[in-house]
């Protein structure tokens, strides 16, 4: 990813490496009294996909906020491709959000547009192409997940599998370089979900973008997943391929992946290191 | 409980005010600066025009309607007891178009229009969809807020016109109904009005559409999360907007009875 900002300051210290196509630095963030991220540092390697595990509550949705500077963090710094975009302002972080594309939770489509104007408003926002081209690309992005012949449709007409796809075309209309996906198979059937990670999959061959995962869907990370960082109070305890992280010492991530409920009772554990 | 704790929580009470007024003008600011450089989008602003216009058009005549029939039922009565009924005609008329109209108009756009705005915009807010506007560069101001000011801007003028016009004939055909002659009545209520009356009405109701509509943006764009959230945001928008719209009014009038001296002078019953 190459930025494009004039406007955007670099930083000496900390600054992503060419493998880093985004990196949190010490970020800070709470609200009011409750602290999510004490300090939080971790990287998102350029073209793979990122698995960011946690329990609910952690953080992990504040983070993909954080990083698309929607939400502004109290300390720390996060750079975009070595660029530092904590302190950009809204109209400066435009050329910085159009390179990226981002699937919420409940997929976020807009419920006064049909499927068609979901795809086609980001285009329509950032390039001035004639409504021909903008079909044609529409049509591909809702071909590429499977919503063929919903043009007209409007979202509350949508499952919420089909939400997420539509989410993601629409996430993919511009074709980003870095796709951030909100928990993409929460509240989903086991058939859904396995729907929606194939897309994942796809998209990242396809696109050959730098994805990153939220989810606590275990099955998921371990089937989209290159790479697995897992967030613990606000800290990554565990960061590493994913076969590493299968087998990591801590005891906290250990309960995690096996969905062990005495985990919040602060029993001992081991290591705790970066895998 | 240190005796200083009820004037720390004024102090924060009245900063936390300062501060959601500071924003609403920030807020004020980036609507006007959008609606003055760049909004040409039809396509946003059509389905607005619909909803505010159209869909408050029955409201805002049974309104009209009825208060031009209560207000002639009451100043009839009152003016009949000196056998001077007719003259009624110039007071229902004036009061409608001058105050009743715009005003029962705002608040009434208020209540169907404002609520509502709050509701939709603090639903986009609490699932995401105002972050996911910004998430793909775009402005929700630009989007969401410009189409629904502009709406209420341009509009309320026509509705209080439509809600004037329905007070006044509700008004005639109560005095009517009770025996005013129709040459008089007509005769009296021209004689006290002028076009400055008429303007003045429909110039403030131009003010209260900008302000309840931006409240309304506001108040949904600060909606907290969940149905409460939403229902807490609708109902201070119309609360908001129905005390903004009654502060507004007195200073309007003052304003433009100012700016009428200043034009043609002040009138006396006794020169």
């Amino acid at each position: 990813m190459k930025t494009t900002d004039p406007t955007a300051r670099r930083e000496p210290r900390g600054r992503a490496t060419t493998e880093e196509a985004i990196r949190l630095v010490h970020v800070t963030k709470r609200f009011g009294d409750h602290v999510v991220f004490p300090d939080l540092t971790l990287a998102f390697l350029r073209g793979r996909t990122t698995v960011v595990l946690g329990q609910s509550g952690v953080g992990k949705s504040i983070m993909l906020k954080l990083i698309l500077g929607l939400i502004k963090p109290d300390g720390g710094h996060i750079f975009v491709d070595g660029t530092d975009v904590t302190n950009l302002t809204e109209r400066q972080l435009i050329p910085i959000r159009t390179r990226f594309g981002m699937v919420f939770q409940g997929a976020a489509l807009f419920d006064f547009l049909t499927v068609y104007e979901n795809v086609a408003f980001p285009i329509r926002e950032h390039r001035r192409l004639p409504e021909d081209e903008i079909r044609r690309i529409v049509r591909a992005k809702l071909a590429l997940v499977g919503m063929e012949g919903t043009d007209d449709l409007l979202p509350e007409e949508l499952s919420g599998g089909m939400r997420k796809r539509v989410g993601l075309a629409r996430a993919i209309a511009l074709d980003p370089e870095a796709i951030l996906y909100d928990e993409p198979t929460m509240g989903l059937d086991p058939m859904t979900a396995d729907t929606i990670n194939e897309l994942i999959l796809r998209c990242q061959q396809e696109l050959q973008t730098t994805s990153v995962v939220v989810t606590h869907d275990i099955a998921s990370a371990y089937r989209v997943g290159d790479r697995l960082i897992m967030l613990y109070e606000g800290r990554a305890i565990a960061d590493g391929p994913t076969e590493a992280i299968r087998q990591h010492p801590d005891i906290r991530v250990q309960r995690f992946i096996h969905g062990d409920a005495d985990l919040k009772a602060g029993a001992p554990h081991t290591g705790g290191g970066i895998a | 409980m240190s005796v200083l704790a009820p004037i720390a929580k004024v102090g924060r009470s009245v900063t936390g005010q300062v501060s959601d007024f500071g924003q609403f003008c920030v807020f004020t600011g980036q609507t006007v600066r959008w609606v003055l450089t760049d909004f040409t989008r039809w396509r946003l602003l059509r389905p607005q025009l619909y909803e505010v216009g159209v869909r408050s058009l029955p409201v805002i005549l049974i309104t009209g309607a009825f208060t031009g029939m209560v207000l002639a039922a009451q100043i009839w009565y009152q003016f009949q007891t000196i056998g001077r009924g007719a003259w009624s005609g110039s007071v229902i008329n004036v009061s409608v178009l001058k105050e009743l109209g715009p005003v029962l108009a705002g608040i009434m756009l208020a209540g169907r229009v404002g609520g509502a705005l709050a509701a939709e915009l603090g639903t986009m807010k609490v699932t995401e969809q105002i972050d996911a506007m910004r998430a793909l560069g775009a402005d929700p101001i630009r989007h969401l807020v410009v189409p629904r000011f502009l709406a209420c801007f341009f509009l309320i003028p026509f509705l209080t016109i439509y809600g004037d016009f329905l007070g006044i004939l509700g008004g005639y055909l109560v005095a009517w109904s009770n025996g005013a002659d129709p040459y008089d009545y007509w005769r009296y209520s021209a004689s006290g009005i002028e076009n400055w009356d008429i303007f003045a009405g429909v110039a403030k109701s131009v003010f209260f559409g900008a302000a309840l509509s931006l409240i309304a943006c506001y108040k949904g764009f600060q909606s907290r999360q969940g149905a409460e959230g939403v229902g807490r945001a609708a109902t201070e928008a119309f609360v908001v907007s129905f005390m903004a719209i009654l502060i507004m009014d007195l200073f309007l009038v003052l304003l433009m009875q100012g700016i009428y001296d200043l034009a043609w002078g002040r009138f006396s019953m006794f020169e």
